[in-house]
């Protein structure tokens, strides 16, 4: 069919641009490796290239890193299909693992399977809760989601920190408490593939959920009536509205959506059973700032988010693998920080590649264009 | 004969299509030279290329007979060059004046030294009666205005060829008259003026000679004075074209829609913007609305379509008040709309053509099952429109919006808006920049569409348009109908009058 040889080419152009964009931050990468240590650059720079492939167990703890980073991509992402930029993924981040771990540590009544889901469910709740604040602001009162966001980034790290403080607190270790066992999320057999030894990876099940929240987005945006309201409000809100998309509801659906996803993600790590609690410091979630070049890496695509957030896991993965030949761990988060910089050049790129792809094939057509002997001019 | 410019057999093409094949432009000193083309015939390519935006592939340039090379705008400004772009490049927040020397401030120890430029600005200003402000922020002023400012730019770059690239597409006819008068008023002082436009009337008014494109190919150079308008539009369309369109007297049936004392504010003045208007279309007729641009016309739409309510007043569709129903009861059972502003309001530009001719109608079942578009009926619905409307793009149903030809693009909203099959229709501006084909399709499916018994309302600034369309013409001032005329029983100039507010008419309202 047309279509969907047209929807090839076009995400053809997507994956190059993407992975060029990569090769690109890897090369400037070593140029920084080279530079502080000359010496180890070389098998530095290998370390990171195989990064998750060394064992089974490293490429088990890409997928658990990548599970909370492809979740607030997904965040990103899918605000920004409708116009809206979601810099407010950390907060509901943070919210939602509150929720999650308060569910898990509280809720002891409820029975095994049903503990985490209902954790999973309090998250996805406290996320929405936490995107549907700047939407309806944005809806109701035009104020720009940005400011909105970065202020409920605040309020929620704060707010977590205070809640934890007054109701789940490990005083020892200045953070959350364990979560009770049934509200771990389950290994499903991942403990027995990914692993060194008795040593297992953290990878549960949370790789797949966040694998099929792609896909119903995916779904959402592409078949539904609702992804097309969504995507036209985003494209242009003026035409929306002139033909009859409630616009404002949009917006707020959206915000509540990115909230929703970016809070599962906050309980899909806190809940992995990997012994992280969540601190009480006043920083802000990292997971929810990496959603943003998680999302351009994976051009707002729903399945580039997702290989976008397991390769820069694959990345960090391989960071901790560096620290054998002397690199410092700043160093190390330089070299990430570049790698990721330089690849949320994709969409640059992509624009660059396809006018290079034009000129190229108009050179072609007049070369070959008989009888055109006359000097060119303007030379 | 000297020529200030030539251009010589100049070709350029692009990627998949020859936008200038063999185009030969000669411009005499103190000349107003038109050149007329269709959208897309490869006039703006060739002013590009003037201005130094593109190379040629072949031909040469020459200004006062010696052949020269222009690389980028900075080149032709040299050589006195300047271009009045279509979308003005004037800084919002910027005074006319700083607008004005922008980018060849005149300093002094490294601060400007703005008294000097404020003196030849006026200067410019008084002698070729432009008449602007030169402290207003640019985004106060009225588009003719910013248009005057961009003039004012050229001029104070002593410019001696002035390229206008239709000029007039955003001007109201008042302004279109100002725009003429200073434009002759330039030729005359001994500038040199190119005026890209496919609209013939304006060059029957300003140009002496022009030179038509077609199909990026040079039709020929004429002489405006002892060419007709017909003759001129044949040769830009290739073809006969009527410019005015036969129709059969209406037969209007009985009222389908009406407003009653429809009343909306200005939220920030309190100023009534649309004041006490009340109007009735009937089934099979074509109801017309004249007026200056921004005389209340927009917002009485808005309030028509359901964008925003009125303050005060009633909407009726067929006896039932619609006057607070939501946008998307009235489009799918009231109304059919074609939006001013085909970007911003009519399409998602970045939607490809299939999901624009159902942006009103994809949630209906018969594209929708259970939350889930039906792809299939959708790409079959937009073929079927294709066909019928016979709208042209790259590929199909699946070209983009963005990537197709202005009146493609229109045509694709009126097929939409026409196929939902409701029994009135509101059309505003719908001819606003397409060419002369598209214009005559336009008008005939409106007409069409009133001989199978819809009422349509436009809104038009044309006054072309609005004589030759409508069956019964109401002319808004400063938001209140003022007059109802009959289209055969006055003539332009009187229209223009009531439209200037200087004259009213009401009595007959009753009685037509």
């Amino acid at each position: 069919m047309n279509l969907s040889r047209l929807v090839r080419r076009e995400s053809f152009a997507s994956f190059i641009s993407s992975f060029m964009s990569i090769l690109v931050g890897l090369a400037v990468g070593f140029i920084i490796l080279l530079i502080s240590n000359p010496a180890q650059a070389l098998d530095g720079f290998r370390a990171i290239l195989i990064g998750g492939f060394v064992d089974m167990k490293n490429l088990g703890q890409v997928f658990y890193f990548a599970t909370p980073i492809i979740m607030t991509g997904l965040s990103v992402g899918f605000a920004y299909k409708t116009g809206l930029f979601n810099i407010g993924a950390s907060g509901q981040f943070i919210i939602g693992a509150f929720a999650a771990v308060y569910v898990g540590v509280k809720w002891t009544f409820l029975p095994g399977g049903a503990h985490w889901l209902t954790a999973l469910a309090a998250a996805m709740a406290a996320g929405a809760l936490w995107g549907l604040i700047p939407g309806m602001l944005k809806a109701f009162c035009n104020v720009n989601e940005v400011i909105a966001c970065i202020m409920m980034n605040y309020i929620g790290m704060y707010f977590t920190n205070f809640m934890v403080t007054r109701t789940i607190f490990d005083s020892l270790k200045n953070e959350s408490q364990r979560v009770a066992r049934t509200a771990v999320l389950p290994k499903a057999g991942l403990d027995n593939i990914f692993k060194v030894g008795t040593s297992s990876s953290s990878v549960n099940i949370g790789i797949f959920i966040a694998i099929f929240a792609g896909i119903v987005m995916y779904i959402i945006l592409n078949n539904t009536k609702f992804g097309f309201e969504l995507k036209a409000c985003g494209y242009n809100s003026n035409a929306s509205k002139y033909a009859g998309i409630n616009e404002k509801r949009n917006i707020i659906l959206s915000m509540m959506i990115a909230g929703a996803l970016a809070g599962l993600g906050g309980a899909l790590l806190y809940l992995a059973g990997a012994g992280k609690g969540i601190e009480v410091v006043d920083v802000l979630a990292a997971e929810g700032f990496n959603g943003i070049p998680v999302a351009l890496l994976g051009l707002n695509n729903p399945i580039g988010i997702i290989m976008s957030g397991i390769f820069i896991a694959y990345l960090n993965i391989g960071g901790f693998n560096m620290q054998l030949y002397d690199f410092v761990p700043q160093v190390i988060e330089i070299i990430i920080a570049v790698i990721i910089y330089f690849s949320a050049f994709a969409l640059l790129l992509k624009d660059i590649l396809s006018s290079v792809g034009k000129k190229y094939r108009g050179r072609k057509q007049q070369e070959s264009k008989p009888g055109d002997t006359a000097p060119k001019g303007g030379q | 004969m000297d020529y200030v410019i030539e251009m010589l057999n100049i070709t350029k093409e692009f990627p998949g299509i020859i936008a200038n094949e063999d185009v030969t432009l000669q411009l005499k000193k103190g000349e107003i030279h038109a050149l007329l083309g269709e959208n897309g015939a490869g006039k703006s390519t060739l002013m590009s290329i003037l201005f130094g935006m593109y190379r040629p592939e072949k031909g040469m340039i020459k200004k006062n007979g010696q052949e020269v090379k222009i690389h980028d705008p900075n080149d032709a400004n040299r050589l006195g060059i300047g271009m009045v772009h279509q979308h003005f490049k004037l800084v919002h927040n910027f005074t006319v004046l700083e607008n004005i020397i922008l980018g060849i401030e005149t300093t002094r120890n490294g601060f400007l030294e703005m008294r000097k430029a404020r003196e030849k600005v006026m200067e410019l200003s008084r002698r070729y009666g432009l008449m602007v402000d030169p402290d207003a922020i640019v985004e106060d002023i009225t588009v003719g205005m910013q248009q005057r400012t961009e003039i004012l730019k050229m001029l104070y770059r002593e410019n001696e060829i002035l390229i206008f690239d239709e000029p007039t597409a955003v001007l109201t006819p008042q302004e279109i008259d100002e725009l003429m008068k200073i434009m002759k008023g330039l030729a005359a002082e001994g500038k040199s003026i190119i005026f890209i436009t496919h609209k013939l009337n304006e060059i029957k008014t300003a140009a002496d000679r022009c030179t038509v494109l077609r199909k990026g190919k040079c039709i020929g150079t004429v002489a405006v004075g002892e060419t007709s308008v017909e003759e001129l539009s044949e040769m830009m369309v290739g073809r006969k074209v009527s410019l005015i369109v036969s129709k059969e007297e209406a037969r209007p049936g009985q009222v389908i829609f009406r407003t009653d004392g429809l009343t909306v504010k200005n939220k920030d003045t309190g100023k009534h913007v649309v004041n006490n208007v009340s109007i009735d279309v009937r089934a099979g007729e074509i109801v017309c609305i004249a007026g200056i641009d921004g005389n209340g016309q927009s917002e009485l739409v808005y309030a028509l379509t359901g964008i925003f309510h009125p303050d005060s007043g009633t909407i009726e569709s067929n006896g039932k008040d619609i006057t607070r129903a939501p946008i998307r009861e009235r489009n799918i059972k009231v109304m059919g709309h074609i939006p001013e502003d085909r970007h911003k309001y009519g399409l998602v530009l970045d939607f490809n053509l299939a999901y624009n001719l159902v942006l009103q109608s994809y949630f209906t079942p018969r594209f929708t099952r259970n939350g889930f578009l039906k792809y299939d009926e959708i790409y079959q619905y937009a073929d079927e429109l294709i066909e019928k409307y016979d709208i042209r793009g790259g590929q199909g149903a699946r070209t983009l919006i963005r990537s197709m030809s202005g009146g493609n693009q229109q045509k694709a909203i009126v097929a939409r808006e026409i196929d939902r099959g409701n029994g009135l229709l509101i059309a505003v501006q719908p001819t606003r920049g397409l060419d002369v084909g598209a214009i005559e399709y336009i008008h005939k499916k409106l007409i069409s569409e009133r001989d199978e018994g819809k009422g349509v309302l436009m809104v038009s600034l044309e006054l072309d348009e609005v004589m030759n369309l409508s069956d019964r013409i109401l002319v808004i001032y400063e938001g209140e109908i003022v007059a109802s005329l009959n289209p055969k029983e006055i003539t332009l100039q009187e229209l223009g009058l009531y439209m200037s507010g200087s004259k009213r008419k009401l009595e007959e309202e009753e009685k037509t």
